[in-house]
C-alpha cells in the first residue's frame, strides 16, 4: 500500500490504499448514523480550511467531519482578488505554517495550487478541489456511494456526463474508476471533451443513448455557467435536449441504474429534477451523507500522524 | 597577442573542423593554419583536445533591462553569456519601454558596448510599443541599428497589420521576426493540448496554432514579398511548412532553441514551472522534428530563447506561472548534447551557433576569417558539468534544465582578443 503524507489526488494512490480509506469510511458511516463521535482522536489538532474558491458544501463536510473528530477547526476564505494583490500563495503557506496548522484542506482555482503548498507547509495537504486538475475526496464519496449500493466497486459500467473538458470531478472519478477495473464512458458534446483523454478502460462517447448503454451508474456533472455563455455550446437549451439527464436518457441505462450528481445541481440544464429527485434511482442526498464520512477517514488516516 | 596552439578550430568558410593554430593580434583574427610558428611576444594557450570556435552568436533573447532589472541587469546577462562562450547576442524589444524608438535602438547597441564583453544586437519594435496595432518607423529605426523587427513575445496576430509589416519592411530590406502562435488558440493556455495538459488540468494549446500562423504568413510573405523570420519553431509541422516554403524560394527563415530540440512535454511534470516556456514544450514527436530539421538545414539557427524570471514569477501555481527559460549559460551544452546523442554533427552544432546566425544578423562576427574580430570561445567537448538553478552565472536562474549533466565545458572566451572568461 502506498504511504501519503498528502493527498493530493487520486494519481499517487494504489488499490489497497483506496480500499482502507473506504473501509474506514464505511466505520464513520456507522459512527454518524449512531449519533456518537470520536472527539478524542484529533483533539489538539488545528485544521484549516483555506478556500480560495467559494463552496459551501466541501467546506462546511470537511468542517463537519474535522469537528467530529475533535479538531479545532478554522474557515479561511481568501478571495482570490486579494490574492493577486499582492500576496502570493506562498506568503500565505509561509503564515499558516507559522500558525501550526496539522491539516490543510485547500480548494484553488488553480489546477497543481494544493502541490505547491504541499512544497512549503509542514501540515498535511488535503486537495478540496484544484483547477481543472483533481477533486479526490469527491472520487472517494462516489466510490464509497457506489459500494454500498452495488455491493462492489469493481467491474462496473459508469457513464460521466456533460462537461467533462472542465472537470476535476471527472479526472478524480476516473483514475479512481479505472484503477479499480470498472469500465468508464465519458458522454458529451466534443467541445467538452478535453483533448486525450481516451485511456485504458475508458471510452469517449457524444451520444447519451450509446454512452448509457447498459450502464450501471450515470453520473451527471455541473456545468459551470461560463460555459454556458462561454461559446463551448449554442445554449443550456440544446444542451439539456441532447446530454441533460432526464428519464428518456436515464432509460437507456441498466433498469437499475443509479443516478449521481457531485452537486450543486443546474436543475433543467444537466439533470431534470424527476430523475435527481427519484428516491429509487437518485443517490444524490446520500453521496453528501457519505461526503462526511469519507473526509473523517481522510482526517483520521492523516492527522493522526505526526510528521 | 595571442597564440592559441595543439586546438581543433571551426573553419567557418568550409564549415569543417582543423587542427591547428590561430593567433590574434590588435583583437582581431590575425592567422589561422596548420603550423603559425611562433610569433614574438605572443601569449600561448595550449588545449588538447578542445575546439575553438567563433563567440556564439546568439539572435534571441530578452533582457530584463530596461524595466525589469530585478529579474536581470545588462551588466549580468553579460556575465551568463561569457561563460556560456556568447560575445554576440541580439536583444528582442518587448522590454519596458519597447525598443519602438531609434534613440532607444542607440542606448541599447551602447549598454552592450559599456559591458566591454557583449555585443548587443538591437531588434526594434514592429508595431509601437509591441502592442501590435500600428507600425513602428521601421527606416529610421534601421538607420539607429536595429538588426530586424519584432514583437518579441508577442505574436503579431492580425493579418492585416502583418501583411502591412511585411511589405512595409521589405522596402528597407527588413525581416519581420514572428512568434508564430495563433493568438486566438493559444489565449489562457498554459501547456500544450494532449492529454499530458489534460491530466494536469492545465489550459492547453494546440500544437496546430503554430502551424496555423506559420502557414498564414508564409502566404503573406509571397503576397507582399517580404522577409518572415520565425522564431523558436516547435513542431513537425512548422517545420514541414517552412522547408516547402523555402523549396519555393520564399524569403522564409527560422530558428530553434535548445528546450525544443532537447526537452518535451514531460518536463512539465510536477507542475514544474521553471519548465513552463512559450511557446510550451512539445510532444516527442515534434522534439525528434525539430532535431531533423536542424540536421537537414531547415532551421536556420540555434538561439538561447533567454527569458530572464525571478523566483517571485515562477513560484505560483502552474497557469499563473510566467513563461520563460534562462538559456544564456546552457545554449552551448544543451546543443553539444546532441551532438553527443548523434543528433547532430559538431560542425552542424558549431554551424547553427555561429556563422549560420551571424550570416542571418548580417553581422561582422560569427567567423574564424583574417580580419575578423577576435571574438572567441574554447570549449572542450568531452568534459561535463551539470546545470543547478542557483548556481548559474548571472542573475537569472530560471533553467529548464536544472540538474542535468552536460557535457562541453567553456574554457574561455574572448571579446575582440580579450579574455573575458576563463
Amino acid at each position: 500500500m502506498t504511504e501519503f503524507r498528502h493527498l493530493l489526488g487520486i494519481e499517487g494512490l494504489d488499490p489497497p490504499a483506496v480500499t482502507a480509506l473506504l473501509d474506514l469510511a464505511e466505520s464513520y458511516v456507522l459512527l454518524n448514523r449512531s449519533g456518537k463521535t470520536q472527539r478524542d482522536l484529533l483533539r489538539g489538532r488545528t485544521l484549516i480550511n483555506l478556500f480560495f474558491e467559494d463552496s459551501t458544501r466541501t467546506r462546511t463536510s470537511f468542517e463537519l467531519a474535522g469537528k467530529r473528530l475533535g479538531a479545532d477547526v478554522i474557515n479561511m476564505s481568501v478571495s482570490t482578488s486579494s490574492v493577486t494583490k499582492g500576496e502570493t500563495l506562498l506568503d500565505t503557506a509561509a503564515t499558516l505554517n507559522a500558525m501550526n496548522c496539522d491539516l490543510l484542506v485547500v480548494r484553488h482555482n488553480r489546477s497543481g495550487a494544493p502541490a505547491l503548498l504541499a512544497q512549503k507547509v509542514d501540515a498535511a495537504v488535503i486537495n478540496a478541489g484544484d483547477g481543472t486538475h483533481e477533486h479526490p475526496t469527491q472520487a472517494l464519496l462516489d466510490a464509497l456511494t457506489i459500494r454500498r449500493r452495488k455491493g462492489r466497486i469493481s467491474g462496473l459500467t459508469v457513464a460521466i456526463c456533460g462537461d467533462i473538458a472542465h472537470s476535476r470531478v471527472a479526472r478524480s472519478n476516473i483514475l479512481l474508476l479505472t484503477m479499480l477495473g470498472n469500465f468508464v464512458r465519458v458522454v458529451g458534446p466534443p467541445t467538452l471533451m478535453p483533448a486525450g483523454i481516451e485511456a485504458p478502460g475508458v471510452e469517449v462517447y457524444h451520444d447519451m443513448a450509446l454512452g448509457l448503454a447498459g450502464a450501471d451508474i450515470v453520473m451527471a456533472l455541473r456545468l459551470q455557467k461560463e460555459r454556458m455563455t462561454g461559446g463551448m455550446i449554442p445554449s443550456t437549451r440544446e444542451f439539456f435536449n441532447f446530454y441533460g439527464l432526464d428519464r428518456a436518457k436515464l432509460g437507456f441505462a441498466k433498469p437499475d441504474a443509479l443516478v449521481m450528481h457531485p452537486g450543486p445541481m443546474n436543475r433543467g440544464v444537466e439533470i431534470d429534477s424527476d430523475v435527481a429527485d427519484d428516491p429509487l434511482r437518485s443517490v444524490i442526498r446520500e453521496q453528501v451523507e457519505m461526503g462526511v464520512a469519507v473526509r473523517m477517514a481522510v482526517l483520521d488516516r492523516l492527522g493522526r500522524r505526526k510528521f | 597577442m595571442i597564440l592559441f596552439r595543439k586546438i581543433r578550430y571551426f573553419d567557418t568558410k568550409a564549415e569543417s573542423l582543423a587542427e591547428g593554430e590561430l593567433l590574434v593580434e590588435d583583437g582581431r583574427i590575425a592567422d589561422f593554419g596548420a603550423s603559425l610558428g611562433r610569433p614574438d611576444g605572443a601569449e600561448v594557450i595550449e588545449a588538447e583536445g578542445a575546439v575553438l570556435c567563433p563567440g556564439l552568436v546568439d539572435i534571441r533573447a530578452s533582457l530584463g533591462e530596461p524595466g525589469f532589472e530585478v529579474r536581470e541587469t545588462i551588466a549580468s546577462a553579460a556575465l551568463g553569456a561569457a561563460a556560456g562562450g556568447i560575445t554576440t547576442l541580439a536583444v528582442l524589444p518587448d522590454s519596458a519601454p519597447a525598443i519602438d524608438d531609434p534613440a532607444l535602438v542607440r542606448l541599447i547597441s551602447a549598454r552592450g558596448a559599456e559591458t566591454g564583453t557583449l555585443t548587443l544586437l538591437p531588434y526594434a519594435a514592429a508595431t509601437h510599443g509591441c502592442a501590435g496595432v500600428e507600425l513602428a518607423e521601421y527606416g529610421l529605426l534601421k538607420a539607429a541599428g536595429a538588426i530586424a523587427l519584432s514583437d518579441g513575445g508577442k505574436v503579431i496576430a492580425s493579418a492585416r497589420l502583418m501583411r502591412r509589416a511585411l511589405a512595409y519592411a521589405s522596402g528597407f530590406g527588413m525581416r519581420i521576426v514572428q512568434h508564430p502562435e495563433d493568438a486566438e488558440l493559444a489565449a489562457g493556455g498554459a501547456a500544450t493540448e494532449g492529454p499530458r495538459a489534460t491530466w494536469m488540468g492545465l489550459p492547453g494549446i494546440p500544437a496546430a496554432a503554430e502551424a496555423i500562423c506559420i502557414a498564414r504568413d508564409i502566404r503573406l510573405a509571397e503576397l507582399t514579398g517580404g522577409a518572415v523570420h520565425f522564431a523558436h519553431v516547435t513542431t513537425a509541422e512548422a517545420c514541414v511548412l517552412i522547408a516547402r516554403a523555402k523549396d519555393r524560394g520564399l524569403a522564409v527563415t527560422c530558428d530553434t532553441a535548445p528546450p525544443y530540440f532537447d526537452l518535451n512535454e514531460t518536463a512539465i511534470g510536477d507542475y514544474r514551472t521553471y519548465a513552463k516556456l512559450s511557446p510550451p514544450l512539445r510532444a516527442e514527436a515534434d522534439r525528434q522534428a525539430v532535431l531533423a530539421a536542424l540536421a537537414d538545414g531547415t532551421i536556420d539557427a540555434i538561439a538561447s530563447d533567454h527569458q530572464p524570471r525571478d523566483a517571485d514569477d515562477k513560484r505560483l501555481p502552474f497557469a499563473d506561472a510566467a513563461p520563460g527559460g534562462a538559456g544564456l549559460a546552457t545554449l552551448l551544452g544543451v546543443t553539444l548534447a546532441q551532438v553527443q546523442s548523434g543528433g547532430l554533427s559538431l560542425v552542424q552544432a558549431l554551424a547553427l551557433l555561429t556563422c549560420r546566425p551571424a550570416a542571418w544578423a548580417g553581422c561582422e562576427a560569427g567567423r574564424i576569417a583574417r580580419g575578423a574580430p577576435a571574438d572567441l570561445c574554447l570549449f572542450h567537448p568531452e568534459r561535463s558539468w551539470r546545470v543547478s538553478a542557483g548556481q548559474l552565472p548571472g542573475k537569472a536562474q530560471n533553467t529548464p534544465f536544472d540538474g542535468r549533466a552536460l557535457e562541453g565545458v567553456v574554457l574561455g572566451t574572448w571579446k575582440a582578443g580579450r579574455r573575458v572568461f576563463g
